[in-house]
């Protein structure tokens, strides 16, 4: 298991890294992987299949109880089988698909790069193991899709798939965690044994719902996937058709045979399923650009296929694991021979597709793929639909299965509908148009590599169809791993007039009429966007626009603004609790002063403090800060602190004389008024901040419940430390470590002034050197030393 | 704590809010000082009553709480170091342009001068 993980990653990395000179060699050595995952999962799939799935489990962080846990049972060896084996026909198509024009190297290393996570995906047993491998085939998908990056088109595609798939996978992560904890598990399989029912599993039950219909493009998230298709057709082939759309479903299987009875489950399923099953494939009718109106099919299959393996009876769950292998193989070969048909003609447009029926390789292919997605009989489509009718037929799951049943066969109509106005379309000469005729020097015949790998997945739906019988008990095996009664499931190509045949018969017939029908009305027009799309462009539009308005609302640049708007903040939040709380102080408790001098000091203070603001010039300014601070340290000292006085003064002294060194540079005046708001609104901040402050003064310090830590302090003081100044004793003794702290300040502060006014020097000399030089030399031919 | 304290730190806050929401970087600086001296102020008389300074073996019974002013003798510190470094960017700030006036962010005027133009969706599918 490893082993192949790596050689993928080898081969990714040689693609991705070595691709300097040549890189035409990229694509067949991308072969390889696939086939040596392709020959692995086959000679490991009798034990697999016996039901002994192979495990494999590495710690990834063991402190938080994090593996990668991986687990290969029946589904997964199905799934394997599909990524590694059309991985292999897609790496072969690619050969002879992309021009050397293409940067192939990086497309064959991505799509190796998303082989191994999409392996991970479909092996992982891990709750975040499967999330990892998940986000990592979003990623991948987003670099393919935007291969052609100079594309407006193909880079918005790529980030609206990217958007709705991580956003979807967020939503996966929050429910598959939600499981996890309500299960005390962190695998799936641990998951399916617990069973964890009740609180919070049909609400994770949603999330993870959320995360598949993205991923699966189920209605209302199907959007992404038609454009999508602005990727090389090799990688709508593999991605966007056989493998990663399927992840939703890979998700929706392991975990509906055992919690579809749960909650909103099945009637979430079953609505999302049959909106995309209706609404794909009316879109598809509607579509000029085969591979759009295939990718819009694609959608109405995913959703059938949703709906079977969502439903949760072992009879579905059967019968979707079927209907998938068969939508593999038929959709993976139309897309490639789309792109053929597009190589060798140069256009996908169904009213100008010429010639196609020349190569009578392509044709074949296009023809036996075209009935086994119309379910014609004796294809692998028809047989997996039989038993996807009788599945529903059988009921048991209430209105939800009842709609499903009336969804699947209104959707059959529409597939016939489509499949058959695209095999005319593509096969059927288009009347000559002199414009677009042999434009460019197409229209030749497609090489072999082109035709060959499409005709052999469409070969492999019909053999598949013709022996139902050993394909049908061999995937029975593969469904047993999903739900045990699942076992019995087997495949008819014939078991008499059933209900599930006329159901087959009257699709078959309808969908015929339907394209007769409309086939005039679908020529000509083309189809309008959907509402899904003008409804993510409005939100995603909306929201850009949104957040620059915000922005530019809440961001003026102005910093006096912002500093205002935060004290504002701060003052209104805690006055309001302040006044909220109702547990006001007794102002009768609070003297007007302790001491007459106390009252002469606060006032003398409190003028110096105004002095401050009347100030014209900066030097008064300066002087009058420095008295109110000479005063404040008289404050200090009637307070019983004459530490604190002596550091004030000295300070206070300090920060004069460097506030004088520097004012002796500036402007003598102080530069214009600020001009964010008028006068009488700044005085009202600062009065609402200043009054605030001032009743959370008082209020705290009449709030005291416990007796202070000092009395420790006091008594240890003289015994512990040796020293008889408290105050003293905390900042270099008790508490000496905070005092290393302020050190530490002081000195980075330091540093910073030494470096500021080292570059302020600079700055001035080279000033200086300037202004002696000659102006018009240097406007012109500016000397070596200022380059 | 006293109303004449309280008071006191009214006058020092509001004070120092009005001038930090100045232009000046001189203003700011000096508002920053008040602003450090208000709250030293209050941190000291709303921890504490008056009393004896908390110096022992001196005869004195009444002692004042020693830890406020433990904090406050470490914040008075550290107040001037960030004048200091506050100073020393309004010099800088001279060098440049000869004056210590803060600017608004343009990038952010620009953005709220045009809130509406966004970016290139490519075309539709």
């Amino acid at each position: 298991m490893l082993i192949v993980l790596l050689t993928y990653a080898v081969v990714a990395v040689v693609c991705l890294v070595g691709h300097r000179r040549s890189d035409s060699w990229a694509f067949p050595v991308s072969v390889l992987p696939h086939a040596v995952g392709f020959v692995w999962l086959v000679s490991v799939a009798p034990g697999v299949l016996d039901g002994t799935p192979l495990v494999a489990s590495f710690e990834w962080v063991p402190a938080l109880g994090l593996s990668v846990d991986l687990r290969v049972d029946g589904f997964g060896l199905l799934m394997g089988l599909l990524v590694t084996g059309i991985g292999a026909l897609v790496s072969i198509f690619s050969v002879g698909y992309f021009p050397a024009t293409t940067d192939r190297a990086r497309v064959a290393g991505l799509l190796g790069c998303f082989a191994a996570a999409m392996l991970g995906l479909v092996w992982a047993d891990g709750l975040l193991t499967l999330f990892v491998f998940w986000e990592l085939t979003s990623v991948a998908s987003f670099l393919l899709i935007g291969t052609d990056d100079r594309s407006a088109t193909a880079r918005a595609a790529a980030l609206r798939a990217l958007l709705v798939t991580g956003a979807g996978g967020l939503s996966l992560l929050a429910g598959l965690i939600l499981l996890g904890l309500a299960g005390g598990t962190t695998t799936l399989s641990g998951l399916v044994t617990a069973d964890p029912t009740g609180g919070v599993v049909p609400v994770a039950l949603v999330l993870v719902l959320v995360g598949t219909a993205t991923k699966s493009a189920q209605f209302p998230f199907q959007f992404w996937l038609p454009g999508a298709m602005a990727a090389p057709t090799p990688v709508s082939a593999y991605l966007h058709s056989a493998t990663m759309v399927k992840a939703g479903i890979v998700v929706v299987a392991r975990l509906a045979p055992t919690f579809a009875d749960v909650g909103a489950w099945r009637p979430i399923v079953v609505v999302c399923g049959v909106g995309s099953v209706l609404l794909g494939g009316f879109r598809s009718l509607r579509q000029q650009d085969a591979k759009l109106a295939l990718a819009h099919g694609t959608v109405s299959q995913l959703g059938l296929i949703t709906i079977l393996v969502g439903l949760g009876t072992p009879a579905t769950t059967y019968a979707g694991v079927a209907v998938l292998l068969a939508h593999a193989l038929f959709k993976a070969s139309w897309f490639l021979a789309v792109g053929a048909v597009d190589h060798a003609t140069g256009t996908r447009d169904l009213r100008r597709v010429r010639g196609v029926r020349r190569s009578a390789v392509l044709a074949t292919g296009i023809v036996l793929a075209a009935a086994s997605m119309a379910a014609v009989p004796p294809t692998l489509g028809f047989v997996t639909k039989e038993g996807a009718l009788e599945g529903l037929l059988e009921g048991g799951t209430g209105w939800p299965g009842a709609l499903a049943l009336v969804g699947v066969v209104l959707g059959s109509v529409l597939t016939v509908a489509y499949t058959v106005r695209l095999t005319v379309g593509l096969l059927g000469d288009a009347p000559h148009d002199p414009a677009t005729d042999h434009a460019g020097g197409h229209d030749h015949r497609p090489g072999v590599l082109l035709v060959v790998p499409p005709a052999v997945l469409a070969v492999l739906g019909l053999v598949g169809g013709l022996a139902a019988g050993p394909v049908g008990a061999w995937l029975a095996r593969v469904a047993a791993s999903l739900d045990p009664a699942s076992s019995d499931g087997a495949l008819y190509l014939w078991h008499g007039f059933t209900p599930a045949l006329g159901l087959s018969a009257l699709a078959l017939a309808g969908g015929t009429a339907l394209w007769w029908a409309t086939r005039s009305a679908t020529a000509t027009t083309d189809a309008p966007r959907s509402l899904s799309t003008v409804g993510y462009d409005r939100a995603y539009e909306a929201l850009l626009v949104g957040s620059r308005r915000v922005t530019g609302v809440t961001q003026s640049g102005s910093l006096p603004l912002y500093l205002g708007i935060v004290l504002l903040t701060v003052a209104a939040a805690s006055g309001t609790a302040m006044v909220v709380s109702r547990d006001w102080f007794d102002w009768a408790t609070v003297p007007l002063a302790n001491s007459p001098l106390e009252l002469v000091a606060c006032a003398a203070t409190a003028l110096g403090a105004v002095a401050v603001v009347l100030a014209r010039q900066r030097f008064g300014a300066a002087l009058a800060l420095g008295g109110s601070g000479y005063l404040l340290a008289l404050v200090f000292l009637l307070q019983g602190a004459p530490d604190l006085a002596v550091t004030q003064f000295l300070v206070e002294t300090v920060t004069i004389a460097v506030f004088l060194l520097v004012l002796a540079r500036l402007p003598q005046r102080f530069s214009g008024a600020p001009d964010w708001a008028p006068l009488g609104v700044r005085i009202a901040v600062s009065l609402v901040v200043g009054l605030t402050v001032a009743g959370f003064a008082l209020q705290a310090s009449t709030a005291r419940t416990e007796p202070s830590v000092a009395e420790e302090y006091v008594a240890r003081s003289e015994p512990e430390a040796g020293g008889r100044n408290v105050v003293n004793v905390i900042i270099v003794d008790f508490r000496g470590f905070d005092t290393l702290g302020e050190i530490t300040v002081l000195a980075i502060a330091g540093g910073g002034v030494v470096n500021l006014v080292a570059a302020a020097r600079r700055e001035q000399r080279r000033k200086q050197l300037l202004d002696g030089a000659d102006v018009e030399d240097l406007s012109g031919r500016a000397p070596e030393v200022w380059r | 704590m006293s109303l004449a304290q309280a008071a006191l730190i009214a006058v020092l806050f509001s004070v120092g809010t009005f001038l930090v929401l100045h232009r000046s970087l001189t203003r700011i600086i000096l508002g920053v000082g008040l602003l450090g001296n208000g709250v030293n102020l209050l941190i000291l008389t709303s921890g504490s009553v008056p009393g004896d300074a908390p110096i022992l073996g001196e005869g004195a019974t009444d002692l004042t709480d020693p830890v406020p002013q433990a904090l406050v003798l470490t914040a008075i510190v550290i107040g001037l170091a960030i004048v200091a470094f506050l100073l020393s960017m309004a010099y800088r700030s001279w060098t440049i342009d000869g004056n210590d006036v803060v600017e608004d962010d343009l990038s952010d005027r620009r953005i709220a001068a045009e809130p509406d133009v966004a970016e290139d969706f490519g075309e539709e599918t």
